[in-house]
């Protein structure tokens, strides 16, 4: 007897949950605009690649009257169902920052169709059909790279560079792939040393490791390093301090961190990305699959600011826009592994 | 031809494993099972860095680390020494509860759970005359003050644990608790004694972690507090031999550093010091025995 009044109880509660759920996203629909956002490792406040997507929404947060709400996994479990609660919750757009978000990012905006979903570094190797309510936001990070290594192999006086990588992926070695071939078009004398942090998501949030692995790259004799690492870059960075190295930021423009050091930043404009994003959905012009972002379409690319321009002189500026050309061009092809 | 740098390094990376493995020392001796020494490390680098942050002094960050290390332990003490429960699950609570708090108190303070602030670290100390010495002066000289803190505290352990009074009380609570109750040893303190050390010098070497690397970071002390713990059981429970696989750890993981990009999958040279780990605890150091009573909680009436 009790048993049942409890069942009752339950499934009451489950129902009424349901129906509100409901009622509220009918709601929002009607005056703004919802947007959900989930970080990756690393998190909001790494300074490069989760910042870069915050920027995103703000901008269009400025612009378009909606409500947004950010995120972060503890686990990797959260993903999905942090996913799963937004587009749940009434939201209209659901974004996942970050390749980790592949799959979770594929079943869920299955489960629902009528959400729209958007995935920055969506991994198209996961051979995962891509549903309609789904855009990819892929980047050709190798091209940003290409540029400067190039700019590493015009800067460096020991003829030494060095790449430190976070996780040891495919995407990283997108970053790796463009970086080497940009030295190796601008100087086939100069070396590139290569290290990794780790093999879990735990190696964007080393700094630690990545300060011991910079370390022992300018120990080898290098003095430009190019980071592409998250958090780990924080520690590559306080490496290049200690040893006066210099460092090329990654994802955001980090030239402010440590003028003087910081040679340059391989942008990768994932704001611009998530604003176009936002702004589809606002305009009723999403469309799902596919989005990519290269220098052409002025997704990638290197910084010149306040900050560093006394480091890049005209003349190196100059050549890596002809460089620039040729790519868009189709002049040169950059490898991207 | 292994590089000269890969010592200091070595040493760098051992430094805050030492410090909690000390700490597991202390606090095993006494018969507690430590393995808030993870949590105790994370809320010292985060106490370290924020100290700093608002003094701009980082020694005040160490201060500050050692305290929030204490009060840590303090929990684990109180759960598990006065209300007895499983020093185990006391300990995952700890861990758990520091991940959360960290981030949480991280997010207050720097509007991001993620990371903080750039502060200021220990400038290092340079060693007179030894700093010349070719060789000697680039292994020794020039590590942050917290590394010959770790070294002379190393001694200091040993002395007090088998050389004082105190040492040998702790460790009888941590062997045969009623023995030592009957002989008129207070239990209870003792118990209380050796975590609170545990939790003084695993703050210390969290504020390492953070300080070394000039920010905080969401779990940073990424598993060195577990890792310390095989390098306790590893050195028998004695501080020269905690030290010691300390070192040896250390040494794997500037290893692997090293021969990353030498043609060898990362992936494989990454699992390194844990295969090692593995291999060195299975075999050549044969049997560890822990303190007798340790895990055990102390109960009078019932013995």
């Amino acid at each position: 007897m009790r048993c049942r009044a409890i069942f009752a109880c339950i499934f009451l509660v489950l129902l009424l949950s349901v129906l509100s759920c409901g009622q509220r996203d009918k709601e929002a629909r009607q005056d703004l605009l919802k947007v959900g956002l989930v970080f990756d490792v690393g998190g909001k406040g790494d300074k490069s690649f989760n910042d870069a997507a915050y920027r995103g929404v703000s901008q269009a947060a400025a612009e378009f009257p909606l409500e947004f709400v950010e995120f972060e996994p503890g686990q990797d479990a959260d993903r999905e169902s942090g996913l799963r609660k937004l587009a749940r919750g009434g939201y209209d757009l659901v974004i996942g920052v970050g390749f980790l978000f592949t799959d979770a990012i594929n079943k869920v905006a299955q489960d629902f169709p009528d959400v729209h979903f958007a995935c920055v570094d969506y991994d198209l190797k996961a051979g995962l059909e891509i549903p309609v309510n789904l855009v990819a936001l892929k980047f050709r990070e190798e091209e940003g790279s290409f540029l400067v290594g190039a700019l590493a192999a015009m800067k460096s006086n020991t003829k030494t560079v060095g790449f430190v990588g976070g996780m040891d992926i495919p995407l990283i070695h997108k970053f790796e792939a463009g970086y080497r071939y940009g030295v190796q078009i601008e100087d086939p004398t100069v070396r590139v040393l290569v290290n990794y942090a780790g093999a879990t998501g735990k190696a964007f949030d080393d700094p630690v490791k990545g300060k011991e692995l910079a370390l022992s790259q300018f120990n080898k004799g290098a003095d430009i390093i190019f980071q592409a690492a998250g958090t780990t870059g924080l520690g590559v960075k306080e490496a290049a301090l200690e040893k006066g190295g210099m460092v090329i930021w990654v994802d955001s423009n980090g030239n402010y961190l440590a003028p003087g050091t910081i040679l340059t930043s391989m942008i990768k404009k994932v704001d611009v990305a998530v604003y176009e994003t936002i702004a589809s959905v606002v305009k009723e012009r999403f469309q799902g699959g596919v989005r990519e972002f290269g220098l052409k379409e002025d997704g990638v690319g290197y910084v010149v600011d306040e900050h560093n321009q006394g480091l890049i002189s005209q003349v190196m500026i100059d050549r890596l826009e002809e460089l620039k050309a040729k790519i868009i061009e189709g002049q040169i092809v950059v490898p991207s592994h | 031809m292994i590089p000269l740098e890969i010592i200091p390094a070595s040493i760098r990376m051992a430094t805050p494993l030492t410090l909690a493995a000390l700490g597991g020392v202390f606090s095993e001796r006494s018969g507690v099972v430590n393995i808030a020494l993870e949590g105790i490390l994370l809320n010292g680098a985060f106490a370290a860095v924020v100290a700093t942050h608002f003094s701009g002094n980082p020694w005040v960050g160490v201060l500050a680390a050692v305290l929030v290390g204490l009060l840590t332990a303090l929990i684990h003490a109180v759960v598990t020494v006065t209300f007895k429960a499983d020093h185990i699950v006391s300990g995952v609570a700890v861990n758990l509860l520091a991940l959360g708090a960290t981030q949480f108190t991280c997010w207050v303070v720097y509007g991001n759970s993620g990371n903080s602030d750039r502060v200021l670290g220990l400038s290092p100390w340079n060693i007179p005359y030894v700093e010349q010495v070719p060789i000697l002066g680039q292994i020794l000289s020039g590590h942050s003050p917290l590394v010959y803190v770790a070294i002379f505290l190393v001694l200091l352990a040993h002395f007090l644990l088998f050389r004082t009074v105190f040492g040998l009380r702790l460790r009888a609570v941590g062997e045969h608790p009623l023995a030592a109750d009957t002989m008129g040893v207070k239990v209870i303190l003792m118990r209380y004694c050796g975590v609170l050390i545990s939790g003084v010098l695993a703050g210390l070497g969290g504020a390492f972690l953070s300080l070394n690397t000039h920010y905080f970071v969401k779990n940073m002390s990424g598993g060195r507090g577990f890792i310390a713990l095989a390098a306790m059981i590893f050195g028998k429970w004695t501080p020269f031999g905690a030290a010691g696989a300390c070192l040896l750890f250390g040494f794997l993981e500037a290893l692997q550093m090293f021969l990353q990009g030498g043609g060898v999958p990362t992936q494989f040279i990454q699992m390194i010091p844990y295969l090692a780990t593995m291999v060195v605890l299975a075999s050549a150091v044969g049997r560890a025995t822990p303190p007798a009573a340790v895990g055990r909680p102390y109960l009078k009436e019932a013995d």
